[in-house]
């Protein structure tokens, strides 16, 4: 099958099964084939444990017994979230502007026409990705703050009430801020923009509600995109304001699929 | 077979392709032409569905491009500038996009081997230089063996020995039975490379046949005529009707009439002859002559000063 030979026949259609499976692969490819994937997932994964086992060994000797009381040790684990979000965030962001942004898209789009099926199959082969090293980095960040802990006092089971839902819960705040990332990117397509839009969506709304009346912040502050996420990874839940665990889940979920759906609807109307 | 019908892309108030209309038959090489910003990448995006048109259609092989499910099979495309991110080694990029389309790793390799890009298949293409990365462009295009190739600008940023090489390469596709569309602004090129032309200017349709055909249309075809009775020359061949002027001292330009009929009217009337030829246009003189209307950017004096370029 050389350039001078004649023209081989075209091959048979594939199945519509089959169409998907070759698209996935392809964009699984494109995933694992760069540097960038590899760099964010590994500071990723090395500020969730690295955060924990600082918190772990600094913590408990500053703490009073009224702080220690206070104090949810599970959620002081999860410290590194507050960190390694901002990769997961930029990785999924840049998994599809950084086609953009260099042309790529064109390629992409040439070998794949069906535009909808492009950012499904991104969508899913991130979402795996991320959900495997985002809940593995989770369980490590946990086990790794239990380890360096120099006393008992913040100490915790795995079987404890609402304790593996806050780890498992870790993971998976990672990995729907990467999704709503990828979002953010399908409908933006500029690498900084997506990726300031993705931080000023959870950064900014914190601080503005903080400067308005106390009743706005009781009534819409617990809906914000990382008030509403961040209740996943709290074991023990204090503050009578905020939503449950998984109701706050729902909603940071949300954002992320309102993001994923509008970049789903313009991406087959505009031109790459 | 690519055919476009009316095919218009209008970007707000700038008009890109204005109602084009052309067919692309297999088995040759056609060359696309037009100077720069003419509408030659819009058309070719056109073609691959990554823009929509405004106006008309164009298909490929009888269905829009957006309608295969395979599409590497139908149609290899070289884009414009790089499709391609610069983390990634050149293995990877054309194996990421194989993939898609049901392409093993074995087709991979001999692409890699066509374009001669073995040696830094593992390279990360950022550090590729113009010409590699046209090579692995054209890599990607050959991947599904398609029965149609556009190439956009391929000769951008190769060597003599590569342009050679894609000239020698696009000729074999399109004896094969494979339809070539070649985009180009150098029309030096195309007359060597292309059967049949299709020229635009500001989107719209200026000339579309055969390199033969187009140079018979232009004005640049004359009679070269040297004679030591030039004055006498001049009026009979003014009285057969022809065109003259006097380019030089003893030298006629003459249009209207052929070589045969001056030599003959010199011959009855005794004329001697020091010199007799036709002189064709090039396609290069013909080009301009054709889209001289309708270039967007020009300098605005085509000499320039020596002295003023030297510093």
């Amino acid at each position: 099958m050389t350039a001078g030979t004649m023209i081989a026949p075209a091959p048979i259609a594939q199945t519509r099964a089959g169409h998907v499976a070759e698209v996935l692969r392809s964009e699984f490819c494109k995933l694992r084939s760069v540097p960038s994937t590899f760099w964010t997932l590994s500071a990723a994964v090395a500020s969730n444990v690295v955060i924990a086992a600082l918190a772990a060994i600094f913590v408990p000797g500053h703490l009073s017994a009224q702080d220690e009381a206070s104090t949810d040790g599970v959620r002081l684990s999860l410290a590194g979230v507050h960190l390694s979000q901002i990769a997961f965030g930029v990785l999924g962001a840049l998994l599809i502007t950084s086609e953009y942004g260099t042309g790529m898209i064109r390629a992409t789009l040439a070998a794949v026409p069906q535009r909808r099926l492009v950012l499904t199959a991104k969508t899913t082969v991130f979402a795996l990705s991320a959900l495997i090293v985002g809940i593995g980095s989770s369980f490590a960040a946990y086990y790794a703050f239990q380890a360096f802990l120099p006393n008992n006092s913040l100490r915790s089971s795995i079987g404890d009430p609402g304790v593996l839902r806050a780890v498992i819960g870790g993971g998976l705040y990672l990995v729907a801020l990467g999704l709503l990332g990828l979002g953010l990117g399908a409908i933006i397509r500029s690498s900084t923009g997506a990726i300031a839009t993705l931080f000023g969506l959870l950064f900014v709304p914190s601080i503005l509600i903080s400067i308005l009346p106390k009743s706005w912040q009781t009534t819409v502050g617990p809906y914000l995109p990382m008030n509403a996420g961040e209740q996943i990874y709290i074991a023990v839940h204090h503050e009578p304001n905020n939503l449950g665990a998984w109701t706050g889940f729902g909603v940071f979920c949300i954002y992320a699929a309102v993001a994923l759906a509008l970049g789903f609807v313009l991406i087959n109307h505009r031109d790459a | 077979m690519i055919e476009a019908v009316g095919l218009s892309k209008r970007y707000g108030a700038a008009v890109a392709v204005d109602d084009l209309s052309f067919t692309v038959p297999p088995g040759q090489v056609t060359g696309f032409l037009g100077p720069n910003g003419a509408g030659k990448s819009t058309t070719m995006r056109l073609i691959l569905g990554l823009d929509a048109p405004t106006g008309g259609r164009v298909t490929v092989n009888g269905s829009p491009y957006v309608e295969y499910r395979r599409p590497l099979f139908e149609v290899g495309a070289l884009l414009e500038a790089r499709a391609m991110q610069g983390g990634r080694s050149a293995y990877n990029h054309l194996l990421c996009l194989a993939l898609s389309n049901g392409i093993g790793r074995s087709r991979v390799d001999e692409v890699l081997d066509l374009v001669g890009l073995h040696g830094v298949a593992r390279r990360r293409v950022g550090g590729f230089s113009l010409g590699m990365g046209q090579r692995l462009g054209i890599a990607t295009a050959l991947l599904g063996d398609p029965h149609v190739l556009l190439l956009d600008e391929p000769i951008n940023g190769l060597d003599p020995e590569g342009v050679l090489w894609i000239r020698t390469l696009v000729k074999s596709l399109a004896a094969a039975g494979r339809t070539v569309f070649l985009s180009s602004h150098l029309m030096s090129e195309m007359a060597i490379t292309a059967d049949r032309l299709i020229i635009i200017g500001r989107g719209r349709l200026i000339a579309d046949g055969t390199v033969a055909e187009l140079l018979e249309g232009g004005s640049g075809s004359f009679v070269q005529v040297r004679s030591s009775e030039v004055d006498r020359l001049a009026q009979l061949l003014i009285a057969r009707g022809a065109g003259v002027t006097h380019q030089s001292a003893g030298t006629l330009r003459v249009t209207g009439v052929t070589a045969d009929v001056v030599g003959e009217l010199s011959r009855a009337n005794g004329l001697s002859l020091q010199e007799l030829s036709t002189q064709q246009a090039s396609l290069e003189q013909r080009y301009m002559e054709l889209t001289g209307e309708s270039v967007d950017f020009r300098a605005a004096s085509d000499d320039l000063e020596p002295n003023r370029r030297a510093n």
